[in-house]
């Protein structure tokens, strides 16, 4: 009997090594961690409990018969975060390069199976050579079946993806229809094909960090979410997100105990729009100094800056924030920004995060290289996304809210529950300057008329209360007293039900 | 007793001089800039006037503008505060006409006591220790020389008008004495108009000590001990401290008594300074007299109980003092910190902005210890590229020197400025200087302690330890409250362990924390313990903890997968991991700060506006390099590090996509 159990340990110890221990000392020197020691920091300690770690691949050909190793390249099970269950797989690039092979693929597909049957969030850690050659289609089909399901989980269990190392080729479409990707700088890179195709098709010369590393994915293409500087800090700052997030969409957002005065005043934000309405200010500014302890968890920070997205809490739930930055581009709507916030508020919606919207918009970035790349459907995306939301909605305009932009951000015409204003607030159909060009287009050569003009305009129009007037603002606050009226106002929203008309699912502009 | 009084200034001393106002059952006037309508000491007046646009020299030094404030506020006297008018004989004179008392000395005083030879010359007359050295006007570099070698070497050839170190040299032997008065002159002449010099001895081992003195308009003069204010950086007074470690009883007599002799010579009123230089002898040499209230004048009345405005107040409305010199004590210790909105980093670089966040320590009096700042900015509020970059006046006082370094310490610890560069870690780390502690020190400190300037201050390793502890006991609290979260597996919650790794400052700690309700017992690997008590609370950026008895008082803040931490004047990165992550930690190569190439890359779609350097030029980290509009908003880009222009791509006028190169770097 004794001898029964001693194998069963002497057999996890062999699986525990994966590709051996020159390999593991490989994997190490690139400054990269093996997928059981990533595994052991994403999780609380001695919580995780491993599925399928015998599993072998079933191929012969090429010799692989005589290649075989448990686990067969992914290790997969669950554990907890702060005592929350979450279900994991981790891709071992000790075995086979990582490679996905039809067995690897089942492994993930069990864990996502039973993630979303039990609604716990999925979080894939990659670091893969790409498809097992050896196994042919087979392979393929693996990578499909994984496709499948991270599509049947969206919107059901939040996914995230931690890229660190290689992602390449069809691989790439997992993460990329998960919720969150993160990346390592230096050891992770992700793309459809590497650079020497490029090279051969197009003549390009480019590296492989240029082409997907993580400066290029947070940066220029928007497909990471966030890059950290090595494995230890990148799990660091998952768990760190974790903690944000709602377990399935059956849940709310979770609630954490925290030491924070719902009552809080900040009187410097009396004074945090600038006199002059054409000189900046950071909005990060006031998102810190309204949320709990000053936390925020921003996603997207290198892409779009010209909108802010993260997640905060109130006291102690998790509300997903978005906002204009005047810093960049006077916060002005755009293509890029426009999708960056329309994804994010749609993972809010598919998850009860409550969505507090801060407006200092100015409209949208005119030119053809907008309008060429369609400006119009890019923009609507967010357009659509704040109005199919039913997640409580707060609204608070800082400052400008002109034109359509007004509209599309998160607007009481869009069901926003709390829509509400600064006294520095300019709810209008464009500046003083533009319309008083357009209502008074005779007067243009008089400029002394057309000064008064616009005074006059601005005076009557450059401010929160003629929406005020019309309640499409509910109430035009203190700057000093809006952490106090935004906790309030998630407060009362908080037994909100609102449910869109039955469709098999809508047609957002994609 | 007046009524109502108008103060010709802003900031700080503005609201100095309104608080003790108020307290008198005064009523005030503020005067304000364009820049200045929403500043701390328009809002503490009772009423308040504007004088121009931001530009001093627009506003606050136009005497027309500022008589019209008086004539339209009706105020009874002006109190001048320091800079701006407060030493203009043409300003006194001017109040004199329109029958307004001036709140400080009359204007022959003033005068007498302007010009740098005159001042001397009156000195020398009363009485009064001088350099030696001969303030005539010298004809030739031969006089030059024969002066010099009379007086004795070292000698300092200095131009009469000069200020600033312009004009200035330092002659050793007689070829430096002659080559030094030529290029003197020169540099005088071209640079004040003015070219006449003098030759004086040059003092070795300088500090600059200086008495206060007070006298009313009935020929009483008193003197109110003296202050230190060698801790200089370019002729800028950062640290005064009073009294002076380095004075005895007798030379303070001796110097106080020839300060009041020179204050009735040139029949001062009000109060005053007499500045002194003071040798490693203990010699010391009439500097120059300042006809006004100082800067560090707080100094004084924490040491002596007296409320030198007040006085000002009451002399000026012709009462006589009341105080007499036997009545003067000389009570504990007291040390101002200046803090400049000047990053020390950036080797000061002046640093203009929002205060994003400003709250300083708590403002107490105690039979032991008390701790003043005086302050005219608040947080929200903006500092301006148009005034004199100081933020506040933080002092404190104790019974004895050491204590009062000890609550300076933990008062600029406890100071909470965010939003602006400034130079709180240098102060802290001139606090922890052992030259500074012990009281060594001339007004070449700074120069000779930092040579390479200012890079953050390395904590000794004991301080280090407590640190680790500290955060260690912190980052516990922190992580048991994240197992409170919502939504957790019902019995299979995370436990959060006792034993921890700290790394900071290139050291590690590992520990083992017991807990209770107080606090926690950190137990180092070493077998040393320090005991954390703390009612710190996660998300708190402020730390005050004791530490084995002691207090400590640490900035607190979030970096990815760690702490910042911020304490007597060092800026650390603190990591607390659980020993296999720090194990596994321990894998993780050093990062080389990315090259982010040696290019401005434009990152907006716009037009620039403006380019504020060029090629050849050597910019600062977080110098402006030029200006580009976008979205009609004026975005200024700065230097990310110092760097030499190489090249500039683009002008005023041009349209830029996103990543075009605006300019390029060596």
């Amino acid at each position: 009997m004794k001898d029964i159990l001693e194998q069963l340990e002497a057999r996890r110890d062999t699986a525990r090594l994966g590709g051996g221990q020159k390999r593991i000392d490989a994997q190490h020197a690139k400054g990269k961690l093996t997928a059981r020691e990533r595994v052991e920091l994403l999780l609380d300690e001695d919580s995780f409990e491993e599925f399928d770690m015998f599993v072998a691949h079933r191929a012969t050909d090429f010799g692989m018969a005589e290649q075989k190793v448990p686990g067969d390249g992914v290790i997969t099970g669950w554990g907890t975060i702060n005592g929350r269950q979450v279900y994991v797989f981790s891709q071992d690039f000790t075995v086979f390069g990582g490679s996905l092979s039809e067995t690897h693929a089942q492994k993930i597909c069990k864990i996502m199976d039973m993630a979303v049957q039990n609604g716990a969030p999925v979080i894939g850690i990659n670091d893969s050579g790409g498809a097992r050659i050896q196994e042919g289609v087979s392979s393929l089909a693996g990578y499909a079946e994984v496709f499948q399901r991270n599509i049947m989980a969206s919107g059901v269990v939040p996914q995230i993806s931690v890229i660190m190392g290689p992602c390449a080729g069809g691989a790439v479409y997992s993460p990329a229809m998960t919720d969150f990707i993160f990346m390592v700088k230096d050891s992770s890179y992700m793309f459809v094909t590497g650079p020497d195709v490029v090279k051969t098709v197009t003549n390009e010369v480019v590296t492989a960090e240029e082409l997907g590393g993580a400066v290029t994915h947070t940066r220029k293409s928007s497909v990471a979410d966030g890059a950290f500087d090595n494995d230890v800090e990148a799990l660091v700052e998952v768990r760190r997100l974790v903690d944000f997030l709602p377990l399935s969409n059956r849940e709310k957002a979770p609630v954490r105990p925290f030491f924070d005065d719902p009552r809080r005043h900040e009187d410097s934000l009396d004074t945090l729009v600038p006199e002059n309405a054409n000189t900046p200010y950071d909005m990060k500014e006031l998102i810190t100094k309204i949320a709990d302890e000053g936390d925020f968890y921003e996603i997207q920070e290198e892409f779009a800056k010209n909108i802010v997205t993260g997640f905060v809490r109130m006291e102690g739930q998790t509300v997903g924030v978005v906002a204009n930055q005047p810093m960049v581009l006077a916060g002005c709507l755009d293509i890029d920004s426009s999708r960056k916030a329309a994804r994010f508020v749609r993972f809010c919606d598919a998850f009860e995060i409550p969505i507090l919207t801060f407006v200092d918009v100015p409209g949208f970035l005119p030119g053809t290289g907008q309008e060429f790349n369609g400006v119009i459907k890019h923009g609507a995306k967010l357009l659509f996304a704040y109005g199919e939301a039913t997640v409580p909605k707060v609204t608070v305009i800082t400052r400008k809210a002109y034109g359509g932009a007004y509209d599309v951000m998160s607007s009481k015409h869009l069901r926003g529950d709390f829509n509400y204003a600064w006294p520095t607030a300019e709810i209008a159909v464009m500046g003083a300057k533009g319309a008083t060009e357009i209502l008074y287009r005779s007067e243009l050569g008089d400029a002394e008329k057309i000064a008064a003009r616009t005074e006059e305009y601005e005076t009557n129009f450059a401010n929160p209360f003629k929406a005020a007037e019309r309640g499409f603002i509910d109430e035009v606050i203190m700057p000093h007293s809006t952490r106090r009226r935004v906790c309030r106002a998630f407060a009362a929203l908080r037994g909100k039900k609102l449910q869109n008309p039955w469709k098999k699912h809508d047609n957002i502009p994609l | 007793m007046f009524k109502k009084i108008l103060i010709a200034n802003r900031g700080e001393i503005a609201c100095r001089v309104i608080r003790t106002a108020r307290a008198m059952g005064i009523g005030t006037v503020a005067i304000y800039s364009d820049a200045d309508r929403n500043a701390l000491h328009v809002e503490m007046a009772d009423e308040a006037v504007h004088v121009g646009p931001a530009p001093a020299n627009q506003s606050y030094i136009v005497i027309d503008n500022v008589l019209r404030a008086i004539r339209d506020s009706g105020a009874e006297a002006v109190h001048p505060g320091y800079g701006f008018l407060s030493e203009n004989p043409k300003f006194a004179a001017a109040l004199e006409e329109e029958g307004v008392a001036f709140i400080g000395p009359p204007k022959g005083a003033i005068e007498a006591m302007g010009d740098k030879i005159t001042s001397k010359k009156l000195a020398k007359e009363a009485g009064v220790n001088t350099v030696p050295g001969v303030m005539g006007l010298i004809e030739d570099a031969e006089e030059a020389v024969r002066i010099a070698s009379e007086i004795g070497y070292p000698v300092m050839l200095k131009a009469s008008a000069g200020g600033g170190g312009k004009g200035m040299r330092i002659a050793w032997d007689d070829e430096e004495a002659r080559e030094g008065f030529q290029s003197s002159k020169n540099e005088a002449a071209s640079s004040f108009g003015d070219d006449r010099i003098f030759i004086e001895k040059f003092v070795t081992q300088p500090r600059h000590i200086e008495i206060q003195v007070l006298c009313d308009q009935h020929g009483n003069g008193i003197y109110l001990g003296e202050r230190e204010c060698s801790i200089q950086r370019r002729n800028q007074k950062v640290i005064e401290e009073a009294p002076s470690p380095f004075l005895d009883a007798e030379t303070r007599e001796r110097m106080g008594e020839q300060a009041v002799v020179l204050a009735k010579a040139v029949g001062y009123t009000s109060a005053g300074t007499v500045e002194f230089i003071v040798d490693g002898d203990k010699n010391f040499y009439f500097l120059e007299m300042n006809t006004r209230l100082q800067v560090e004048h707080p100094v004084t009345e924490l040491i002596t109980g007296v409320d030198l405005v007040e006085q000002m107040i009451r002399v000026a409305n012709g009462e006589p003092l009341t105080l007499h010199q036997e009545d003067v004590e000389l009570n504990g210790w007291a040390i101002e910190s200046r803090l400049y909105a000047e990053d020390p980093y950036r080797n000061f670089l002046p640093s203009i902005g929002r205060l994003t966040r400003y709250r300083p320590p708590q403002e107490a009096v105690t039979e032991t210890a008390i701790v003043r700042n005086d302050t005219g900015v608040f947080e929200g509020g903006e500092i301006s590229m148009y005034y004199d970059p100081m933020i506040a006046k933080l002092c404190t006082w104790a019974p004895s020197r050491s204590e009062a370094i000890e609550g300076m310490r933990v008062a600029l610890d406890a100071f909470e400025l965010e939003g602006i560069g400034h130079n709180l870690p240098f102060l802290s780390a001139v606090m922890d200087h052992p030259r500074f502690v012990s009281g060594d020190i001339t007004t070449a400190f700074i120069g000779e302690e930092y040579p390479e300037g200012f890079a953050g201050a390395e904590l000794e390793h004991t301080r280090l330890r407590k640190v680790a502890a500290a955060v260690a006991a912190m980052n516990r609290v922190a992580e048991i409250r994240r197992t409170r979260i919502s939504g957790r597996m019902d019995n299979h919650e995370r436990k959060v362990g006792t034993d921890w790794v700290v790394t900071a400052q290139g050291a590690r700690f590992d520990v083992t924390i017991d807990a209770d309700r107080e606090g926690a017992t950190v137990h180092f690997a070493d077998g040393s313990i320090h005991r954390v008590a703390s009612d710190w609370l996660p998300g708190q950026p402020l730390a005050r903890l004791d530490v084995d008895g002691e207090p400590l008082v640490l900035k607190v803040g979030r970096i990815t997968g760690g702490y910042r931490i911020r304490t007597r004047g060092a800026d650390l990165r603190v990591h607390v991991h659980a020993p296999r992550q720090a194990e596994l930690a321990a894998l993780m190569p050093e990062k080389q700060a990315a090259d982010t190439s040696k290019m401005l890359l434009c990152p907006m779609p716009g037009l620039i506006v403006k380019i504020d350097v060029e090629p050849g030029q050597e910019v600062q980290e977080g110098q402006p390099l030029c200006t580009v509009e976008a979205m009609k908003m004026e975005n200024i880009l700065r230097a990310e590090r110092r760097a030499v222009v190489s090249k500039i791509n683009a002008g005023p006028g041009d349209s830029l996509a996103v990543d075009d190169v605006i300019m390029e770097f060596e």
